[in-house]
């Protein structure tokens, strides 16, 4: 069996950006596993602008962040790229096995193994809706891979429901191939894309935003035929009477996405509530011993940017792991979210003597202004940042100091308080 | 005198601005916490300007398409156009990130660029 | 007049009933051919249905339905290693959760007899729960043994491909548009194909059995479509659910709202029944989820309606003579298999006894000497041993490659699906015979690569492949749907 120091689990971003940081932090024999027929992952097919701006200080397309990563790798006799290579189980005794067509059904093993599946998008199954089951309704990520990468249309008149970040870009994307985008109809109050796609994608194009509706029906029995939608109270149930028709062709799907963690659950990895990702530590070590997650599979991210960042952090303490370099756990502390905090990586700390440098990655759970972020323990802030503005949407992040860490013990929480 | 809402895009603020104009000339703004938001609020009533990215038809690569991106802003109103003249564009691979596909889109000043590298593949 | 094809028999219809014909007819050294006007073969009723093997306590004794429903269920006994069928034999409860109800089991229970239904037996409702801990309703079931759950797609396809291997034809997208008739007698079958010429035909027409009838001159009966809606659940919520096959007490129009596990795993609900014009309809509604959710919460109280996958609906076709209609009909060379309602599914391989007989009736039959009643057997890739993966990458490197990851389906077993007899054409098609498509991301990674392979494969434009029927289009020429005039 072919042994490796580091054995990550998709060339995505983050599969990507840990295998470089593993090499920068000594690892010497890196395996990256991807099961498209190239590396770079979701951001193939992000053909927009603007990723990068954090990680690499530059404004970047999609495919050109991916390029950036890909090129940090390149033609490293250390790391090794297995393309068209679908992983099939990892174990806890860190074996990793995968298939391709070229070598067939091959188990290698890791000192340490990353997950960095990323995320999955919602379906239909996330809705309930009345009708037949008529061909034109995607995903709005399927649809992208085929107007961006393939060359397909996958409609001519479009009604996209959720305005996530996806559903918006799908929206001026597929009105600039020359289709209708009729409407785009959003469950919640407020929309959950970023202020920027809603002028650039949504208001540069006229195309009406429905805020607290959802789809009730969709007609038509071969191919979609047109949507009924309707207005929805503060419990987001349908409100009679105010059910109206869109013809259209084609519903986009953008209601959320869901981390892959089909692998990681096969292979005993505790998975977090609300997160539903694996519950980690500051180095992105889940409970499994060697085996590290980071990026989408983790937790749902709103910029490329984090997820490099955050599998940087992966690559490095797995490459030191394998080193045997890997400070001994002193004080293990929980991360606990509350007031208003919805979601918080990493869910425990496990700190060296001295402590140790950390940032956290959160998600509050409803839009607010001037708010103070705090992080306490045994009710004593420890630090605190202030926000003029925290949205469900958009990842907030907070650096305790390494002095700080070595404060803590048993559990710290986060949470906000009006400023 | 006439006035103009919108949300400013220069962080995640996103601060609900009043512009006010008279006869197309841009006179004030109000709501904006930050001089960000001010000239953006100017440039976006006076000449408003977008990326573009969209793709167009490769030969002989590992996919059928390659996504372009405009080197610099275009103006909003000639974003449709250019991607109406690019839907005609056909290049061959390889081609490398950066490459110029168009050079000086329909005299706009701006040349469109590969996003990325596309490997040719012999079939 | 140009014939595209010449017969003997000509099966109209490609459901489970039609399917299970050809193959019986196969049997026989006869040039016989089956038309289906779909892309692909039991996406009419036998797509949408409670997929139970029943019994055959049910129907009124010395009906076709009790008697072809017996015959059936011991034939799915008989036929299951031969046609590597899909089936799981749980048995059934019919549950009484009122003293009214249990009074009910005993006539159910009596007709079984007489029915000639093996192994029944009343139980009490702690005997029941000891199996189906979930029943915290029922006072008393009636159990059958011989009961069971299959895979109508499933079975509807290996009997074609048994058909087929022993030399029938199945022609799909030919829909049937006519008849001519000589003295009396058909003779011709007018198609959206061309036309065929045939000494019988045999109308296994499902929703449309009356139509086609009509066609050919005989009006002895009409179709009422029965629109059943149904709720699936994932598979995590089987261990809330049931095991088996529950039905409640059974009602004058139907067996009722029953809950059963599909051989796949998956725990569904339904159906209601209600009767419709419309022969297209199978539109899911809010009022249909409410009455299948109150007629399941009836035997389950704890529903874990969170689980709930997704909802379809089907039509079942009622035949104005209340009972299946087989056979001769007043045309000569025209006969029936119609009104094939539940419980057709089980019924259909004794139906298809029934109809030989029929046909022997009007010309001598002669049994080929050679019939091969076993297919090739097939294991899906994730149930394979490592050593046998590697075997069949070894062979063909396109079983390394995974297409879809929720089921670990590789590209080689969707190009084997495509160019099989009776192969896919369709997405649905593929995800009917792989699974491809049929996990938790529905189709969301996995189906535009699917629609590529089907286009490579078939050597079509990616914008030609379908969904499911002919108009459910799924993807247009990113440049080409530019040009205006185009679909103007």
């Amino acid at each position: 069996m072919e042994q490796y120091d580091v054995v990550i689990v998709g060339g995505g971003p983050g599969g990507l950006s840990a295998a470089y940081s593993a090499y920068e932090n000594g690892a010497r024999k890196i395996l990256v596993l991807e099961r498209d027929r190239e590396l770079g992952g979701i951001l193939q097919q992000c053909i927009h602008n603007g990723f990068g701006l954090h990680h690499f200080k530059q404004e970047l397309t999609g495919p050109g962040y991916a390029d950036r990563c890909i090129a940090l790798i390149k033609d490293k006799p250390e790391i090794t790229c297995l393309v068209d290579t679908m992983v099939l189980e990892v174990k806890d005794d860190k074996t990793v096995t995968a298939v391709n067509p070229e070598k067939g059904l091959f188990t290698v093993q890791g000192k340490t193994v990353i997950l960095t599946m990323g995320c999955r998008e919602r379906t239909r199954g996330a809705i309930r809706t009345a009708g037949e089951r008529p061909a034109g309704i995607f995903t709005a990520g399927a649809a992208q891979r085929m107007v961006n990468m393939e060359g397909y249309l996958p409609g001519k008149k479009i009604v996209i429901l959720g305005s996530g970040d996806i559903g918006l870009i799908m929206a001026r994307r597929m009105t600039l191939e020359g289709c209708k985008v009729q409407a785009v109809c959003e469950i919640c109050p407020y929309s959950n894309g970023l202020t920027r796609n809603m002028v650039q994608c949504l208001y540069d194009f006229d195309i009406p935003l429905y805020l607290s509706h959802t789809i009730l029906k969709i007609k038509g029995k071969d191919r979609v035929e047109g949507v009924t939608i309707a207005k929805v109270d503060e419990k987001m149930r349908p409100i009679p009477g105010t059910e109206f028709e869109i013809e259209c062709d084609t519903l986009l799907l953008s209601v959320g996405l869901i981390p892959e963690n089909e692998l990681s659950r096969v292979a005993g990895v505790e998975i977090a509530p609300f997160t539903n990702g694996p519950k980690v530590d500051q180095h992105r070590q889940t409970n499994l011993p060697g085996i590290y997650a980071a990026g989408n599979v983790v937790h749902v991210h709103d910029l490329v940017d984090f997820v490099s960042d955050e599998a940087d952090i992966a690559g490095k303490f797995a490459a030191l792991e394998a080193q045997g370099k890997l400070a001994p756990t002193v004080q293990t502390v929980a991360v606990r979210p509350v007031d208003g905090v919805r979601t918080c990586v990493p869910q425990v700390l496990h700190l060296p003597e001295g402590g140790e440098a950390t940032r956290l990655f959160m998600r509050v759970g409803a839009p607010a202004r001037k708010v103070t972020l705090e992080v306490k323990c045994g009710g004593e802030v420890l630090v605190k940042r202030v926000f003029p503005v925290v949205k469900p949407s958009e990842m907030i992040t907070l650096d305790l100091p390494a002095a700080k860490t070595a404060l803590m013990s048993g559990e710290i929480t986060v949470g906000l308080k009006q400023a | 005198m006439e006035t103009k809402v919108m949300n400013c895009i220069m962080c995640p603020m996103g601060c609900e601005m009043t512009v006010t104009m008279e006869h197309g000339k841009f006179i004030s703004v109000t709501g904006n916490t930050c001089p960000r938001g001010a000239k953006y609020a100017e440039q976006e009533v006076t000449d408003p300007k977008r990326m573009l990215t969209t793709t167009v038809r490769v030969h002989g690569g590992l996919l059928p398409l390659l996504p372009v991106v405009s080197a610099d802003v275009l103006p909003k109103g000639r974003v449709k156009d250019c991607v109406d003249c690019l839907r005609r564009v056909e290049v061959q691979a390889p081609v490398q990130a950066g490459d110029v596909v168009v050079k000086d889109i329909l005299g706009l000043g701006v040349d469109i660029l590969a996003s990325r590298d596309m490997e040719s593949v012999v079939s | 007049m140009e014939f595209f094809r010449d017969t003997d028999v000509v099966v109209i219809g490609g459901g489970i009933v039609g399917t299970a014909i050809l193959r019986e007819l196969s049997k026989y050294d006869l040039r016989c051919l089956l038309v289906e006007k779909e892309p692909d073969l039991a996406i009419g009723t036998t797509k949408a249905n409670s997929a139970v093997c029943h019994a055959g306590f049910d129907a009124p004794t010395g009906s076709w339905k009790a008697k072809t429903n017996v015959r059936g269920n011991a034939l799915y006994h008989e036929l299951q290693d031969d046609l590597d069928l899909d089936v799981k034999w749980c048995g059934s409860y019919v549950c009484a959760v009122t003293e009214e109800q249990e009074e009910q089991l005993r006539v159910l229970y009596d007709r079984g007899l007489a029915n000639g239904v093996p192994g029944l037996k009343i139980l009490t409702g702690d005997e029941v729960r000891k199996e189906e801990p979930n029943l915290k309703t029922a006072r008393a079931a009636l159990w059958a043994p011989t009961a069971g759950v299959l895979w109508p797609f499933g079975a509807a396809l290996a009997f074609a491909r048994c058909a087929v291997q022993n030399g029938a034809q199945v022609i799909r997208d030919c829909a049937v548009t006519g008849f001519v008739k000589e003295e009396g007698r058909v003779t011709i079958v007018q198609t959206t194909k061309g036309a065929i010429r045939t000494h019988f035909v045999i109308n296994a027409a499902g929703i449309y059995a009356d139509r086609i009838a009509a066609l050919a001159g005989d009006t002895s009966f009409t179709i009422t479509p029965r629109k059943g809606e149904y709720i699936l659940f994932d598979k995590t919520a089987a261990p809330d659910l049931v095991w088996s096959v529950v039905f409640p007490c059974p009602t004058k129009t139907s067996k009722g709202i029953l809950i059963c596990t599909t051989t796949h795993g998956n725990t569904f609900i339904g159906p209601n029944a209600n009767d419709q014009e419309d022969r297209e309809d199978t539109a899911v509604t809010p009022a249909g989820m409410d009455e299948i959710i109150a007629g399941a919460r009836r035997l389950v109280p704890n529903l874990p309606l969170g689980a709930a996958i997704t909802e379809f609906a089907g039509l079942r076709a009622v035949s104005s003579t209340g009972d299946f209609v087989l056979g001769a009909s007043p045309v000569p060379g025209f006969l029936n298999a119609a009104g094939t309602q539940s419980p057709g599914l089980t019924s259909a391989p004794a139906i298809a006894e029934v109809l030989v007989e029929a046909l022997g009736q009007e010309m001598v039959l002669r049994r080929k000497p050679h019939w091969n009643g076993r297919l090739p057997r097939r294991k899906a890739f994730n149930k394979m041993a490592p050593s046998e993966k590697q075997e069949a990458i070894a062979k063909n490197a396109l079983y390394g490659r995974v297409i879809c990851r929720c089921e670990t389906v590789t590209e080689g077993e969707i190009v084997d699906a495509i160019h099989e007899p009776v192969g896919a054409r369709t997405v649905d098609g593929v995800k009917r015979r792989t699974r491809a498509g049929m996990g938790r991301c529905q189709g969301g990674f996995c189906g535009p690569r699917v629609v590529q392979i089907l286009a490579r494969e078939l050597q079509v434009p990616v914008s030609s492949i379908v969904k499911e029927r002919a108009a459910s289009r799924l993807y247009y020429e990113k440049f080409a749907a530019r040009v205006p005039e185009e679909e103007q």
